[in-house]
C-alpha cells in the first residue's frame, strides 16, 4: 500500500510513523495512542486521519462514535424520533464517500455536523413534500375521520404498540427485512445496500415475516 | 410513530457501520482550497499567456494608460475571478463558513465600479472610438465562449469535493469564470468602453451566472 498521506498538525511525526506500522501489523496503534490528554473531538479528527489511510478499526470506531453527535445535529435541525435515524444512515453514508475531503488539521466534529446538517434539511424537505401531497389527498383524509378521537387515538396506538412488540420478537433477518422494506419504505436495492443482503433473500424474509405476522394477529382472539 | 424505542435500532448501525468499514480503502486527501484554486488559475494564466503572445501587451498597455478607470476595472475583474474560485473550493469542503461567499465582493465592487465609470466616457471624453452593435457581440460570444470550459474544468475539479451548498458554490463558479474572461478580454479588446460595451459585458455575466446556477445544483449534487 503507496501512503502518499503524510502527517499534519498535531499528529506529529512520530503518530504518522506509528501510523505506518499499524497498517503493516493490522494493530491500529492510533488507538492507543488516544490517551486520556485528548479532548473526544480531538480523538475522532485522529481516527478519521487513521481512516483516510485505511484503518478499519479507527474508522468503524470513529463511526459508532459519530452517531450521537449526528443524532443531536439532526434534533436541533427539528428533525423528529421517527426520522433520525434515517438521517444519521444518509450521513454515514455520505461520510464515508466524501471522506477524502476531511482535512486533520481541521475540526473532525465541524466538518460531520456539516453534513449531518444537509442530510437532517434533506429530511425534512423530503418529509414535506410527503406530507403536504397527503395533506391535499381527499381520499387520506376520509380514510381517518377521527383522527382526533381520543379513544379511537389510543385504540390505533395500542395497536401499533403490539405490532412493533410483534415486529421486535421475529428472527433478525426478517426483523430487519420489515424494518427496512415495510416501515421505511426503502427500495429492494437500498435495503439491500444498507443490511448487506441480496435482494433475493430480503423478498423471502418479508415474505416470511407477513406470514408470520398475519397468523399471529389472525390467530388472536 | 407511537413507541419511538422500537424505531431507533443500534443493530441497523452496526451493520452499516460494517459495511462501510468493509468497503474502506486508503484515499488520497483533498489538496487545501487554495492550491486547487491556484490549479485552475495557472490555466487562466496559460490561455492569457497565450492571448499576450498572439496581441501583444501594447494595445492594452496604451489603453490602460488613456483611460485608468478600464485599468481598475481590469484588475477588479481579476481580484473577482481569484477570490469566487478560492470561495467556491472553500465552500467544497464541508465544515468551512458559509461567510466565504462574500470573499469576492469587494473584487466585483471595483470591477463594477470602475467599468461604470467608463459608462460616462461617452459624455466626458466624446472623441474616444466606441463599440458599435457588431463588436458588442464578439464581446458576449468571447466571455460566453471562454467561461464555458473554465466553468467546466471548476465542475469537473469541485465535483471531487463535497459542495453542501450547491446552488451558492454554482454562482460563485458562474463569477469566477465570467470575471475570468472578462480579464482576459481585456487583452485583446480594441476599443474603450462605452454604455453598449457595458451592458454587454453585465449581460454576459449574467448570463454566465445563471446558467451555472441553474445546472450547477444539479452538477454538484453528487453528494
Amino acid at each position: 500500500m503507496s501512503q502518499v498521506l503524510t502527517a499534519t498538525g498535531f499528529m506529529g511525526l512520530d503518530s504518522g510513523l506509528s501510523l505506518r506500522t499499524s497498517l503493516d501489523q493490522t494493530v491500529p496503534a492510533d488507538i492507543t495512542m488516544a490517551n486520556d490528554s485528548e479532548s473526544p473531538g480531538q480523538r475522532r479528527a485522529a481516527w478519521m486521519a487513521a481512516a483516510q489511510a485505511g484503518d478499519r478499526r479507527a474508522y468503524e470506531k470513529l463511526l459508532a462514535d459519530s452517531v450521537a453527535l449526528v443524532r443531536a445535529t439532526a434534533r436541533r435541525h427539528g428533525v423528529t424520533q421517527d426520522y433520525l435515524d434515517d438521517v444519521v444512515q444518509e450521513t454515514l453514508i455520505t461520510v464515508h464517500r466524501v471522506r477524502h475531503t476531511y482535512d486533520p488539521t481541521r475540526s473532525y466534529d465541524a466538518w460531520l455536523t456539516a453534513i449531518a446538517s444537509r442530510r437532517a434539511i434533506d429530511a425534512l424537505r423530503s418529509r414535506g413534500r410527503r406530507d403536504s401531497r397527503e395533506l391535499h389527498d381527499d381520499y387520506a383524509l376520509d380514510q381517518h375521520p377521527d383522527a382526533d378521537d381520543a379513544s379511537a387515538a389510543a385504540e390505533s396506538g395500542q395497536r401499533a404498540q403490539r405490532l412493533h412488540e410483534a415486529i421486535a420478537e421475529l428472527p433478525p433477518g426478517q426483523r430487519e427485512a420489515v424494518e427496512q422494506l415495510g416501515l421505511r419504505e426503502r427500495s429492494l436495492s437500498e435495503a439491500a445496500e444498507l443490511t448487506g443482503r441480496n435482494t433475493g433473500a430480503l423478498k423471502v424474509n418479508l415474505h416470511r415475516a407477513l406470514k408470520a405476522l398475519r397468523e399471529r394477529f389472525h390467530g388472536e382472539p | 410513530m407511537e413507541n419511538p424505542d422500537v424505531m431507533s435500532d443500534p443493530q441497523s448501525h452496526e451493520a452499516l457501520i460494517d459495511r462501510l468499514g468493509t468497503d474502506l480503502v486508503p484515499v488520497r486527501r483533498l489538496l487545501p482550497p487554495w492550491l486547487r484554486t491556484a490549479g485552475w488559475l495557472l490555466v487562466v494564466v496559460a490561455l492569457a499567456v497565450g492571448l499576450l503572445m498572439h496581441y501583444g501587451a501594447d494595445p492594452m498597455l496604451r489603453r490602460w494608460a488613456a483611460t485608468p478607470d478600464l485599468a481598475w476595472a481590469g484588475i477588479g475583474a481579476v481580484i473577482t475571478a481569484v477570490c469566487a474560485a478560492w470561495a467556491a473550493f472553500a465552500l467544497g469542503v464541508p465544515g468551512r463558513r458559509a461567510a466565504w461567499a462574500w470573499l469576492p465582493l469587494p473584487g466585483a465592487l471595483l470591477w463594477v465600479g470602475a467599468s461604470g465609470l467608463g459608462c460616462l466616457r461617452t459624455w466626458i471624453a466624446p472623441g474616444t472610438e466606441l463599440a458599435g452593435v457588431h463588436q458588442s457581440a464578439d464581446c458576449l460570444l468571447f466571455i460566453i465562449s471562454f467561461s464555458v470550459p473554465l466553468s467546466a474544468l471548476l465542475i469537473v475539479l469541485l465535483r471531487r469535493a463535497c459542495p453542501l451548498r450547491p446552488v451558492l458554490t454554482a454562482v460563485l463558479i458562474g463569477l469566477a469564470s465570467a470575471a475570468a474572461s472578462a480579464s482576459l478580454l481585456e487583452i485583446c479588446h480594441s476599443f474603450d468602453a462605452a454604455a453598449t460595451d457595458l451592458l454587454t459585458h453585465a449581460l454576459a455575466v449574467v448570463v454566465v451566472v445563471a446558467a451555472n446556477a441553474a445546472m450547477g445544483g444539479r452538477l454538484l449534487s453528487r453528494t
